[in-house]
């Protein structure tokens, strides 16, 4: 019988929940790193037993822990990342030249094929891979060496690279996203790339057209169609139908376009979630009303999921890696609040249930389906 | 012998109970205490000071003997009674909100 495991990263430490393919009952094992920020944690698709996880605090920096038995054991890896070479600036938030230096992983991608190789994406914005396992981290300098790396500039959350994206149908493809940079391609396994933000359109940069400066907060790929990517934006929700050459807006009915994750279904490439949040302040739900929203039309018609859901008195929010789908049948929809709450659906997003009410500050969730 | 005392969270991290005690070789001054609980404990690097820079980390304060020595020089000699071990020289993680 399948199982899921859902990992879970808060802003005081890392929580492993299980069940059975039903997805009714529940264990909730940890906290484990009991005080650490877990910005993110991920398992390995080719060997669902080692995952990632990536510790960080303000006091003691960034550790990258390793478990090799699902979650249960945890062993420190290797935590130095330098950058490549002369470090160079970006732009710093009044215009002026500033080095990047490094504060911490926000996301681990681990490998296709390969459970030893790993990509972490960082802040200030830079993608390092492992092929050790976790023991030693390489910057892929190609990134931030594209010309247009010393215009980037932090958003108020910082200059993260958040969003990293495997092509499962061409190896040698990927995509990134920066806060506030935009998206980046590549073609040759990242050793260079290219920016992917034509057609976007941000009311916080002067030239609409600019190749780099738009606020990604999440890209999104069915394994399937990986031409097709779909992206919430600080605002707006877009789709590229090839392969990020160009975007259009597919927002829709959306009560706001503002939010920060964005999903695609396992079986339905053009089911996509997002969950609208007030902005641009705010930061919680549009009338204090929690509500996923599911397209079934690859955007621009959307469909409230509500059951379940508190609609009323709702005010937290839902961070960018803080929402993963199952892919079992019907596929399970899964994410975590700022105010602690892991919500589950069992059915596609018809229906919710709390699987856990009082965690710490949810930073992200990433399931994994078993066999 | 000298003695060190870590934060709790670090004392997880390294897998150790109390004081840690360290044979430090020639002058002891805080680069050589560091340098040798680093060689100790290979998961505190980066922890307490910067892996490239050796610069403390800016939350990371350093005690000995009722002061702080968090702005001394890293080769400047510490105090004798840490030398003897009969004083241990503290890292403490600064008190912050959140």
């Amino acid at each position: 019988m399948s199982k899921v495991r859902v990992l879970v990263g808060t802003r005081k430490g890392a929580f492993v929940l299980t069940s059975d393919g039903k997805r009714k009952q529940w264990k909730v094992a940890g906290p484990h790193f009991a005080g650490w920020e877990i910005y993110h944690i991920k398992g390995s698709p080719a060997d669902p037993k080692r995952l990632y996880a990536s510790q960080t605090s303000g006091w003691f920096g960034q550790q990258i822990q390793r478990s090799n038995d699902g979650g249960k054991t945890w062993e420190p890896v290797g935590n130095k990342f330098t950058y490549d070479g002369v470090t160079g600036t970006h732009q710093w938030y009044d215009g002026t030249p500033h080095p990047w230096e490094f504060k911490r992983v926000w996301h681990l991608e681990p490998s296709l094929a390969d459970p030893d190789t790993v990509y972490a994406g960082v802040e200030d914005a830079a993608l390092f891979r492992t092929t050790d396992g976790g023991k030693t981290w390489h910057e892929l300098a190609g990134l931030r060496g594209h010309g247009s790396g010393s215009k980037w500039q932090p958003g108020a959350g910082g200059m993260c690279l958040h969003t990293i994206l495997q092509d499962p149908k061409n190896p040698k493809r990927m995509f990134v996203a920066i806060s506030a940079a935009g998206a980046f391609r590549s073609d040759d396994a990242g050793k260079t790339w290219k920016p992917i933000n034509r057609g976007l359109r941000s009311q916080q940069i002067p030239d609409q057209d600019a190749e780099v400066g738009h606020c990604v907060h999440r890209l999104a790929m069915h394994p399937a169609h990986t031409d097709v990517l779909y992206m919430q934006k600080h605002w707006d929700v877009l789709r590229s139908d090839n392969a990020g050459e160009s975007w259009h807006e597919v927002s829709g009915n959306l009560p706001s376009d503002f939010g920060f994750p964005i999903e695609v279904h396992p079986h339905e490439p053009r089911t996509i979630y997002v969950i609208p949040i007030k902005s641009d302040s705010e930061h919680y739900p549009p009338q204090g009303k929690l509500r996923v929203y599911r397209s079934r039309t690859g955007g621009d018609k959307w469909q409230a999921l509500t059951k379940g859901l508190p609609q009323r008195d709702c005010y937290v929010n839902v961070l960018r890696d803080a929402t993963s789908l199952d892919s079992l049948d019907p596929c399970g929809v899964y994410f975590g609040t700022t105010g602690g709450q892991v919500y589950a659906s069992a059915n596609a997003g018809d229906s919710w249930t709390p699987i856990v009410r009082d965690l710490p500050a949810v930073l992200s969730v990433e399931v994994q389906t078993l066999k | 012998m000298i003695r060190v005392v870590l934060p709790a969270h670090l004392r997880t991290l390294a897998k150790v109970n109390g004081e840690v005690n360290l044979d430090v070789g020639g002058p002891v001054t805080q680069r050589a205490v560091l340098d040798a609980l680093e060689v100790r404990y290979p998961v505190l690097r980066g922890a307490i000071r910067d892996h490239v820079t050796k610069e403390r980390r800016a939350f990371v304060r350093f005690f000995a003997c009722e002061e702080d020595l968090s702005h001394e020089l890293a080769d400047a000699p510490l105090p004798d009674k840490v030398v003897s071990g009969a004083e241990p020289f503290m890292v403490v993680g600064a008190l912050a909100g959140g």
